[in-house]
């Protein structure tokens, strides 16, 4: 494994693997995010719940906690291998060129670096945001545990909206190569069929993440959610 | 200045060369042969050094092959990769006489097809050696896993070629050449990697070293460098490939050249057949002044095109314009047997003779059509698609011209050379140590090669023979005793400054192309397709003239110590300067015709080459004698024991 | 047709380079680009001015010889063309053309538009081919090849090792190339004893030599004159997991004679 990790293909197998966590990691959130709709007091006890999942056979909290401690080292791995693999190709092509011009990369694959940044700072933000209520709420505005207040009092602000909505944009389009791109360095999309079915699957996971995201800070600006 | 133009003396004093065939049936001669050669105990043959140089099929193949046994080999190629080699061009396919067909294949029929194809020109010791061999070389590419097409079953493929009626052709794609290369070079490079074989690119061969009388080594300059610097060795394998570039433009790469064969002539190797040269019919036209070299398109495009020029002189008309009527399909109408598949010597040669009547079509009126019209009413236009598309893609990409629209536009064009260093059975120069491979040597092909052969004859002699051979040499020598400051080494070395820094010193008004292109010409004019005294005669007056003129005014800038490619192509063209003069002796002095060496005045009333059996059965090797315009003729007698000696028809 | 040219002048590998802009007047549209090349560098000559040094030599785009960037992509604007085989009619009279080499750090410039390309040989010596002395040879036909696994294997043995996938790579990674000689080989029968030795160490070699990572752009494909697609980049991938979980063999040792 370490020899593995010696290898450029290897750091990009730890940045799939670790992709693939991250991107499970974000497809439920965008799920748990869509039970808002549900209702002030469903989407509440949802918040409980994730907080007591396991019980009593585990304590408050110790399940989140095992979910955020895989969650922070596969954050970790991905940045590192990702910083890693980018000094390489810096280091790969000292002189620049001129002039060049892109054929075959697409928008998102272009930008899956400054995307990365972009989505990092968004993570900081998001949980100072809405885990602490330290940003974006006039004193005593954020209340502890009363998510679908926080959600809405935190959304009804349009720039914070119109931040998160971008936000989304960048994750989709990091998902759009990520997703297709994790199966082309696992190596399991060799064939012509397969090609085309991970393209798809891609296509589809950054759709219904934008979507089903952007939905909330949406129906709170329409006043469907309220 | 030397314009003396007339046939050379023939020393009578001259030895009759002996080309060291084994005695026995020749289909025992090989077997006992091995038998019969010393061998180098494993243990020694480290301390034995070969230097190999080029890195085409012989080459790399010789290089991969010795370093394997255990031999300490140095190999040079003057590419940047030992990949780049003009092998990888070559389209169409290998033969092998595997009878995989169950059609009546066998060594002996590829024996016979060879000898007969190369107009009994060549050694049948040395062709039946080679139709024996060809069954291990399709094993060994296979083995490097050289992708050959394949039946829906996972057994080989095969084709049919030209001047055979089996199917023996071993092909991958239309890119067989490059695929049998990349094996040689893959099992090279396995080499290098191991430390048995040192690879030396951009590293061009300018002079060759002989001490004692045997060939001990090489001075070469680094064209990134300009580095001067020799070598020496036990052994010196030249793999260099032919010198179609001496008609500037031929199917060759830019780069291919004879400076290394040249170099060694000029040290006493003699030089066989130098007039056999191959023109190959299915080329695409010369499109300008600037065009730099021509395109092959492959000879199976023949099976469905028919070929024709307009009947009137000056036709400008196009041709969906002009009426069938008024069309000639001149090799139908000369060869109803045999139509648009007569053979390479006879299309190319019927399609000169349209042009000369200013019949010819395109830029410049020398071409001809071949027009697939009637196959894509007859198939449709899917069939043929399916069988050329990628010859019509080519086309289309370098002519603009959609051929399933417009007829193709296709003129002859040198190819290959048949003629190279003379070697005997073993591939040894008349330089005891001098080995020579490949298209370089004069060895299997006569006076015409068949398609598909060259390839064999590259890996027959890489793989399988030179490994046999120059050990037996080796095991009689021992190893060593000159290192790189012997004074013979020296002189070489300071020779070949002087002549670099004699093309830097020159600084004169025209470039080194135009005269390459110019000689060329001359070339293509009076020693090409057709020959006659006459154009030989005057040739012969023209190349000294031009070769002064280069001497004094060639204008090469720079200097020595970094890449300079007008420095690179100078020293080629001076050494084409030369050897186009010895191939206008030469295919002056064979007052017949044979194969690509088609001699007006030697022609039967049909206008087929007649051989003359009588005086011309041999091989003509010439030696060096320190003036370019009298070299000494030996003859190595040809003798037919197993095939019978007879005339070519086509109609 | 008339063509501006602004090309990379390099005198050696150590000199520092710039942009020069040369006049092309009068070429024929039929010409192809590296003919158009002659024609400028002998007038150059003619002007005792030192010619456009470029790398070239089949002309019909086979040897991989020759190759640069023509305003930003690997050998010009046509797909699956090699600049010998780039016709002048691709272009549009008054054009204005960058010329620039290959660039990475693997592909060190040797003068104007000449690289070395010297790393993708050692890619080759580390593992790229099948060991097989000549004479040991079984018959060709004892071993079966399914026919599409052979032409698969085609696709990928079509490489010409130009060079073009790493300079169009944003990352400058020569996955491309590598991935070509691993499945070649990989993917027929005669390949598989040294399959996991070959990814291994033609992958620990790319590395070696500087190259860069892959980012699964697809840049390479798009410029690869002979179309290998990034399908063979996953194969590699595959083929170097699986090889990484299996157990490591004892290093090769030269042949001891």
């Amino acid at each position: 494994m370490i020899a593995l990790w010696s290898t450029s293909i290897g750091k990009k197998a730890v940045m799939a693997v670790t992709g693939f966590i991250l991107t499970g990691f974000v497809v439920a959130h965008m799920l748990g995010n869509l039970k808002i709709f549900q209702g002030e007091e469903k989407f509440n006890s949802y918040a409980v719940w994730l907080r007591e999942v396991g019980s009593p056979a585990l304590g408050h909290q110790q399940f989140l906690w095992v979910l955020r401690l895989i969650l922070l080292a596969a954050v970790a791995l991905h940045i590192g291998a990702a910083v890693q693999l980018t000094r390489m190709s810096y280091a790969a092509r000292p002189v620049r060129y001129r002039r060049t011009e892109a054929i075959h990369a697409t928008y998102a694959a272009r930008t899956m670096r400054w995307g990365g940044v972009i989505l990092t700072l968004f993570v900081m933000y998001h949980i100072l945001h809405f885990t602490f209520g330290a940003v974006g709420y006039a004193p005593g505005q954020y209340r502890p545990m009363s998510v679908y207040r926080n959600v809405v009092v935190g959304f009804s602000v349009w720039y914070v909206s119109a931040f998160y909505i971008v936000a989304m944009i960048a994750l989709g389009l990091h998902l759009y190569h990520g997703v297709w791109s994790m199966f082309q360095t696992l190596g399991v999309n060799t064939v012509g069929a397969d090609r085309f079915f991970f393209r798809t699957l891609a296509t589809v996971t950054s759709l219904v993440v934008i979507l089903g995201n952007i939905s909330v800070p949406v129906g709170v600006l329409a006043g469907l959610v309220r | 200045m030397e314009t003396r133009v007339g046939l050379p003396a023939e020393d009578p004093a001259a030895s009759r060369l002996d080309a060291e065939i084994p005695p026995g049936p020749i289909e025992r001669k090989w077997e006992r042969h091995r038998f019969d050669m010393k061998l180098v105990s494993p243990a020694n043959r480290r301390r034995y050094t070969i230097l190999v140089v080029g890195s085409g099929l012989a080459g790399a193949a010789a290089a991969a092959s010795l370093g394997e046994m255990g031999y300490n080999v140095k190999c040079f190629s003057y590419h940047d990769s030992a990949r780049r080699a003009h092998s990888i061009a070559a389209q169409g396919g290998i033969n092998a006489a595997k009878n995989y067909r169950n059609d009546g294949d066998s060594v002996f029929r590829l024996f016979y097809d060879t000898v007969k194809g190369g107009d009994f020109r060549s050694r049948e010791g040395n062709v039946y050696r080679l139709a024996e061999l060809s069954l291990n070389i399709i094993d060994q590419c296979v083995a490097q896993g050289v992708p050959f097409a394949r039946e829906y079953g996972g057994l080989l493929d095969n084709r049919s070629f030209g001047g055979a009626q089996v199917s023996r052709t071993f092909y991958a794609r239309g890119q067989t050449g490059q695929q049998l290369l990349l094996g040689a070079y893959q099992a090279l490079q396995r080499q290098v990697g191991l430390g048995s074989v040192t690879l030396f690119i951009r590293t061009e061969m300018l002079d060759l070293v002989v001490i004692d009388g045997r060939a001990r080594g090489i001075v070469t300059r680094n064209l990134a460098t300009g580095a001067i610097e020799s070598h020496v060795g036990d052994a010196v394998v030249l793999a260099t490939g032919g010198y179609s570039n001496v008609f500037y433009l031929s199917t060759n790469a830019k780069a291919s050249n004879a400076t290394a064969i040249w170099r060694a002539h000029k040290r006493g190797a003699f030089f066989a057949n130098p007039c056999f040269t191959q023109i190959h019919p299915t080329c695409i036209p010369v499109s300008g002044e600037y065009q730099s070299k021509l395109t092959l398109m492959s000879e199976s495009l023949r099976n469905d095109g028919r070929v024709w020029v307009p009947k009137k002189i000056g036709d400008g008309r196009p041709p969906d314009q002009i009426p069938e009527s008024e069309r000639d399909y001149y090799l139908e109408r000369k060869y109803p047997s045999y139509g648009n598949l007569a053979p390479r010597d006879i299309a190319s040669h019927a399609a000169k003779d349209v042009c000369d009547e200013k019949r010819g079509v395109g830029p410049g009126g020398r071409g001809v059509y071949l027009d697939f019209a009637d196959a894509i009413r007859r198939l449709g236009e899917s069939v043929i698609r399916e069988k050329y598309g990628n010859l019509f893609d080519m086309y289309e990409r370098i002519t603009g011209e959609n051929a399933y629209r417009v007829p193709m536009r296709i003129y002859p064009a040198p190819h290959y050379t048949m003629g190279g260093l003379w070697v005997d059975y073993n591939l040894m120069a008349t330089i005891p140590g001098l080995f020579v491979a490949g298209e370089a040597n004069f060895s299997d092909h006569g006076a015409n090669r068949l398609g598909a052969s060259a390839l064999m004859q590259g890996l027959a002699d890489g793989y399988f023979i030179l490994p046999a051979t120059v050990g037996d040499y080796l095991a009689r020598t021992p190893p060593g005793g000159v290192d790189t400051g012997h004074p013979a080494v020296e002189a070489a070395e300071a020779e070949v400054a002087t002549r670099v820094a004699q093309l830097l010193g020159i600084r004169g008004m025209r470039t080194v192309d135009s005269f390459h292109r110019e000689l060329g010409q001359i070339m293509w004019d009076h020693c090409g397709m057709a020959r006659n005294e006459g154009g030989l005669r005057y040739a012969l007056g023209k190349i000294p003239e031009l070769r002064q003129e280069f001497r004094e005014n060639v204008r090469v800038l720079e200097r020595n110590e970094e890449l300079n490619q007008s420095l690179e192509k100078a020293g080629r063209v001076v050494d084409f300067l030369e050897l186009a003069e010895l191939m206008c002796i030469d295919a002056l002095h064979r007052a017949e015709s044979c194969g690509g060496h088609f001699r007006e005045e030697h022609q039967t009333p049909d206008g087929e080459a007649l051989r003359d059996d009588e005086r011309f059965a041999y091989v003509s090797a010439w030696e060096y004698t320190g003036t370019l315009a009298r070299p000494t003729l030996h003859k190595e007698p040809l003798a037919f024991e197993y095939v019978h000696l007879a005339q070519r028809s086509y109609r | 047709m008339n063509l501006t040219l602004r090309v990379w002048r390099q005198k050696n590998a150590h000199a520092r380079g710039r942009f020069v802009t040369y006049e092309a007047r009068n070429v024929s549209p039929d010409m192809s680009f590296l003919e158009m090349l002659d024609v400028v560098n002998e007038e150059l000559i003619g002007r005792e001015q030192e010619p456009i040094a470029f790398e070239h030599d089949c002309r019909e785009g086979i040897c991989g010889a020759c190759g640069f960037m023509i305003n930003g992509i690997a050998h010009g604007p046509k797909r699956g063309t090699t600049v010998c085989q780039l016709h002048l009619r691709t272009f549009r009279d008054g054009d204005h053309l960058t010329l620039e080499p290959w660039r990475a750090k693997a592909f060190p410039v040797i003068k104007d538009l000449v690289v070395d390309r010297g790393a993708f040989d050692r890619i080759i010596q580390a593992g790229g081919f099948i060991s097989a002395p000549a004479g040991a040879a079984p018959d060709a036909n004892a071993i079966l090849v399914p026919k599409e696994d052979v032409e698969l294997a085609f696709d990928a043995a079509a490489c010409i090792g130009c060079g073009a996938c790493v300079a169009a790579c944003p990352n400058a990674s020569a996955m491309l190339f590598t991935a070509a000689k691993v499945s070649h080989l990989g993917l027929l029968p005669q390949g598989q004893p040294e399959r996991n030795d070959r990814v291994r160490n033609m992958v620990a070699a790319m590395d070696r030599e500087m190259f860069g990572g892959c980012t699964n752009m697809g840049e390479c494909q798009a410029v690869c004159p002979k179309e290998i697609t990034i399908a063979f980049i996953a194969r590699l991938n595959h083929d170097l997991l699986a090889a990484s979980f299996k157990g490591r063999k004892p290093p090769r040792t030269a042949a001891s004679p």
